[in-house]
């Protein structure tokens, strides 16, 4: 099948190229858009490393992007650049990430389930009332966005590049990731957590740090997402935004390196192209959501992928006529 | 990789031609929360710029030409408000209209200042116009203006020594509640229960034991419509017998169908209503359900005057220049003789504020009764 | 003391409410592995079926409140089963939770879209009128919810354990593969849970619309509070799920009283948490056995 790596090669090259000319053809918000799908992407991978390969439902993605976005702005405004500041929002989660973790995944299934929309709430309340420290419901505004070697991010184009920049970072090192031993073992937890055991895997060990990496890069989006919304409020991270990134991932194909991206870019960038349902597109998206899930729960990428295999089968099954 | 084909595929249709708005129509974009938590006010206040828009169209425009007014929801989420604002922008309108959340506003109101064009919103968050913004403007009161009104009352009207305040914890209830405690300070007046809810909460019965176990003389309830309405009920259920003191909400129209006679003896400051004495404002609140079937509150007046300060302050000028448009309305007082739609003279000051008449009501009955007409503030 | 009267009794008749809600929620894990996100809005539509039978097809209240409840069955109970449950049980737990959140958002959009973004009275079944209970006040209506809904989950109870069908349902829930070598009609006995739990969702609305009025977004806390309380009570019990709601109910206005307004959400959360990691099959339920 050398041609169908071609086609890929070349969708891929051409893609690459697209999005690098963005700043030619599109319009400032639809920058914006392009660059608020990368941040809201590589939240989506993070959350993809906990449910499609470590096979555990979170319900606190949207928390972790939320207290890496404060994190991130709040050191910012204590005199701290960006590029610290973004590390310890990734470090922070990941340690609040593991702290939360421990405990929850003595408990699996629907507990970690319930055991992490606690947490969202929790985290919610305290970025609303813990006023002194995070502005509570008056929020933050005025986050600057980042400069690096004197050069500064601060147009639409420059900072579109750099978000898109950082999510092919992160895209890079999932992808090494799932082909490391780590990768590995985090999928047999998936399929077979019974055999995972019995193959010497600590499953608990590897589940829970497949869970505090996600939530890590949940906090590396979040640090960028401070900069490109330029103002925080408690509401943008309440249990709805970690619904709604667990659809994502779920509709993009949980388990797929770019099922985040697909995923991401349905909630995302496609109400923007659909506009004459205006209104009515989360009513045509949960009811597709629905169909989806009915026949093909692998997602976008994997009704794709089943699409290809069965015209492989046809294209065969014709060459041996 | 199929799945590549995605982002190709959004790429190409965001290289179609942006629809070009036609000389003959003016592009006035209006950002609402037509969903989720800002709902309510959201649809009132894009009703009341409807019934502007379809007056105004069906006598010819605004010099001559139509008035392109899509209206865009931004879910009730500062981020989806900020895309919006954005994508606004990007088709040059010559002004634009609303949120009417706060917590929407102050994000939005940072790109429509970059891109010089004015802002005219819905939000009462005393903070929007302190921030020098030359390009905001107010439909209502803003809250350190509302809230020395009621505070005021509390001292002459109510007499109270000692005050209960019942507040929801978003940025709404959290604003008018940080001015409230602060003007309560000023006149001496203890806040002996400082009570947060939740938006969208459904059981008030501990927040009335506590009010109820204080020695508050008077309760000031500061939530959205239903809250405030399964408020009032749980107040009259547990036999509340201080006065129980509200802000334009409290007595508005909606609160009173949802609580039924629990709102009857509710009084306080209102800063607009169709029940005003004022003749245009009832006129304006039969148009209204009229035409949509239901009746309106603040936001309705507040969206429906704001597409006539356009029209007004537009044929003053005598062209569609953004930035003439915002210099012109600063400092400007449009009477109802001038301009019919505006309903009640006002006046904008070099902040953005807005200075109007308002009202002192109670609901008796089922209804709400003004009792009294106070003053411009005189800002 | 009377404050605290006044808050437990408050926080039962919620909490009546939340185990109605947190029985049907049991009931469909047992029986088919449903983890319905939908809930809450299964709540929340049967009182829009009342009002539009009420106020478009000029139905009197008593003949309104039936409709609503052969719709809930119909729509909640049987096409819930079959048109979103049934084609995804062959791909496991996690569709199907992914599914009905979708779900969820689908019912309160059309709600919202078709009927009205705003809070909408809603005709009670008692006049509210007001008792004097130890120094407390008891409104008939919060009354007649606690008795009707503890009267529900007797009923159902009853007809779990001492009716053939009840049995036979019960079977079905412990072990499916015995209970159609019995000679059980395994398929007939889930749609009955699905059935139940229509009807006992469009019973929990028509309680509570009065007095929380009927708004789109109210599935939003009650959805919650049953999928909490049903995995206090230990996810796999109806009695647990009842005990779960009502420490629930009670729980929430004792937080919000005496711990902390500001945090009144979180607190039940946290306490239960802290319960769950004690005991992970929850206050009265059994471990799981599991078939790998």
């Amino acid at each position: 099948m050398a041609s169908a790596g071609l086609v890929r090669g070349t969708l891929a090259a051409v893609t690459v190229v697209v999005l690098a000319a963005g700043p030619e053809f599109l319009r400032p918000s639809q920058l914006y858009l392009v660059s608020l799908w990368a941040v809201t992407a590589i939240a989506a991978m993070g959350l993809n490393l906990t449910l499609g390969y470590a096979g555990q439902i979170s319900m606190a993605q949207g928390a972790f992007v939320g207290i890496g976005a404060y994190t991130v702005a709040l050191l910012m405004q204590a005199g701290l650049g960006f590029f610290p500041a973004f590390l310890a929002a990734g470090v922070l989660c990941f340690a609040v990430g593991w702290l939360l973790g421990y405990p929850a995944l003595r408990v699996q299934h629907h507990y970690l389930a319930f055991v992490t929309l606690a947490f969202t709430t929790l985290v919610y309340l305290l970025l609303r009332n813990e006023q002194w420290l995070t502005n509570g419901v008056y929020g933050i505004s005025g986050i600057q966005r980042p400069t690096a070697l004197g050069f500064a991010f601060g147009t639409a184009a420059r900072f579109y590049y750099f978000c898109l920049g950082i999510m092919a970072l992160f895209l890079g090192a999932m992808w090494w990731m799932i082909r490391s031993p780590w990768g590995r073992a985090f999928m047999v937890l998936r399929e077979n957590p019974v055999r995972a055991l019995s193959l010497g895997v600590d499953t608990r060990r590897y589940t829970l740090l497949a869970f505090a990496i996600g939530s890590a890069v949940g906090g590396f989006a979040g640090g960028l997402f401070a900069p490109l919304v330029q103002f925080l409020e408690p509401n943008s991270f309440s249990l709805g935004y970690s619904l709604s990134l667990l659809l994502m991932v779920i509709v993009g194909g949980a388990g797929y390196l770019f099922g985040p991206l697909v995923g991401a870019a349905v909630a995302i960038l496609l109400p923007d192209f659909l506009r004459f349902t205006e209104g009515y597109y989360l009513l045509l998206y949960a009811a597709a959501v629905m169909v989806l899930m009915a026949f093909c729960p692998q997602g976008l990428i994997g009704l794709s992928e089943r699409w290809q295999a069965n015209r492989r089968a046809r294209l065969a099954a014709g060459g041996e006529r | 990789m199929k799945y590549l084909v995605k982002p190709l595929f959004a790429a190409a249709i965001a290289l179609s031609p942006i629809s070009a708005v036609a000389q003959s129509t003016v592009y006035i974009p209006n950002l609402a929360e037509l969903s989720g938590a800002g709902a309510v006010s959201g649809t009132n206040w894009r009703d009341g710029i409807i019934l502007a828009v379809e007056e105004i169209n069906a006598k010819g425009g605004i010099l001559g030409r139509k008035l392109d007014v899509p209206h865009v929801d931004t879910q009730s989420e500062a981020s989806i408000a900020r895309a919006q604002i954005q994508k606004m922008i990007d088709n040059k309108p010559y002004v634009i209209l609303g949120p009417v959340f706060s917590g929407s506003v102050l994000p939005s109101m940072e790109l429509s200042k970059a891109a010089e064009i004015p802002q005219i919103m819905g939000g009462e968050a005393a903070a929007i116009t302190q921030r020098g913004n030359p390009y905001i403007f107010r439909t209502a009161f803003g809250q350190q203006v509302s809230m020395p009104k009621i505070a005021n009352y509390m001292r002459d009207g109510v007499k109270a020594k000692s005050v209960a305040v019942v507040w929801v914890n978003n940025d709404f209830g959290k604003g008018g509640r940080d001015a409230f405690v602060a003007e309560m300070t000023k006149r001496n007046i203890k806040v002996v229960a400082d009570v947060s809810t939740e938006s969208g909460q459904v059981d008030f019965a501990s927040d009335v034991v506590k009010v109820k176990n204080s020695p508050a003389e008077a309760i000031f309830v500061y939530t959205n419509e239903e809250e405030s309405a399964r408020f009032l009920r749980e107040a009259r259920k547990q036999g509340i017998k201080v006065p129980l003191i509200g802000e334009t909400t409290l007595l508005g129209q909606k609160v009173i169908e949802l609580a039924g006679e629990a709102a009857n003896g509710v009084k306080g400051h209102v800063g607009l209503t169709a029940d005003a004495p004022v003749p245009a404002l009832q006129a304006f609140g039969e148009k209204f359900k009229k035409r949509f079937g239901y009746a309106n509150d603040h936001n309705g007046i507040k969206g429906y005057t704001a597409v006539y300060v356009i029209k007004h302050v537009t044929e003053k000028i005598g062209k569609f220049d953004s930035k003439a448009f915002a210099a012109a309305l600063h400092g400007m007082t449009i009477t109802p003789a001038q301009e019919p739609g505006i309903l009640m003279e006002a006046t904008w000051d070099k902040n953005g504020d807005i200075d109007r008449q308002s009202f002192l009501g109670e609901v008796v009955g089922g209804k709400q009764k003004i009792v009294e007409i106070l003053p411009k503030a005189g800002l | 003391m009377s404050a605290f009267i006044q808050l437990v009794v408050s926080g039962l008749a919620t909490g009546a409410i939340y185990a109605l809600v947190a029985v049907g929620f049991a009931l469909l894990w047992q029986t088919s592995q449903t983890i319905n996100f939908a809930q809450g809005e299964f709540v929340m539509v049967p009182a829009f079926f009342v009002l539009v039978a009420i106020k478009y097809w000029g139905f009197g209240y008593w003949p309104a409140i039936a409709v609503g409840f052969a719709i809930s069955a119909l729509l909640l109970g049987a096409a819930f089963k079959g048109l979103v449950v049934e084609p995804m049980l062959r791909h496991g737990v996690l569709p199907l939770v992914i599914s009905t959140v979708a779900l969820a958002i689908l019912m309160k959009e059309a709600v919202k879209d078709f009927y009205s973004s705003q809070a909408q009275q809603f005709p009670a079944i008692v006049e509210g009128t007001d008792l004097d209970f130890l120094g407390a006040v008891v409104s008939t209506q919060s009354i007649a919810v606690i008795v009707v809904a503890i009267g529900a989950v007797a009923l159902l109870n009853w007809f779990l354990s001492s009716t053939l069908t009840g049995r036979a349902m019960q079977a079905t829930a412990q072990n499916r593969n015995v209970a159609r070598i019995l000679g059980i009609d395994v398929e007939r006995m889930i749609l009955y849970t699905f059935l139940i739990n229509g009807l006992l969702t469009a019973l929990a609305s028509f309680l509570i619309s009065p007095i929380y009025l009927a708004k789109f977004t109210n599935g939003e806390t009650l959805g919650l509070a049953a999928f909490v309380a049903a995995i206090v009570g230990g996810f796999n019990q109806v009695r647990g799920a009842v005990l779960g709601g009502l420490i629930l109910g009670i729980l929430d206005n004792l937080a919000a009283a005496y711990v902390s307004a500001q945090y009144r959400a979180a607190v039940p959360l946290v306490v239960l948490v802290a319960v769950i990691l004690w005991r992970p099959q929850g206050i009265l339920g059994r471990v799981e056995e599991r078939s790998v």
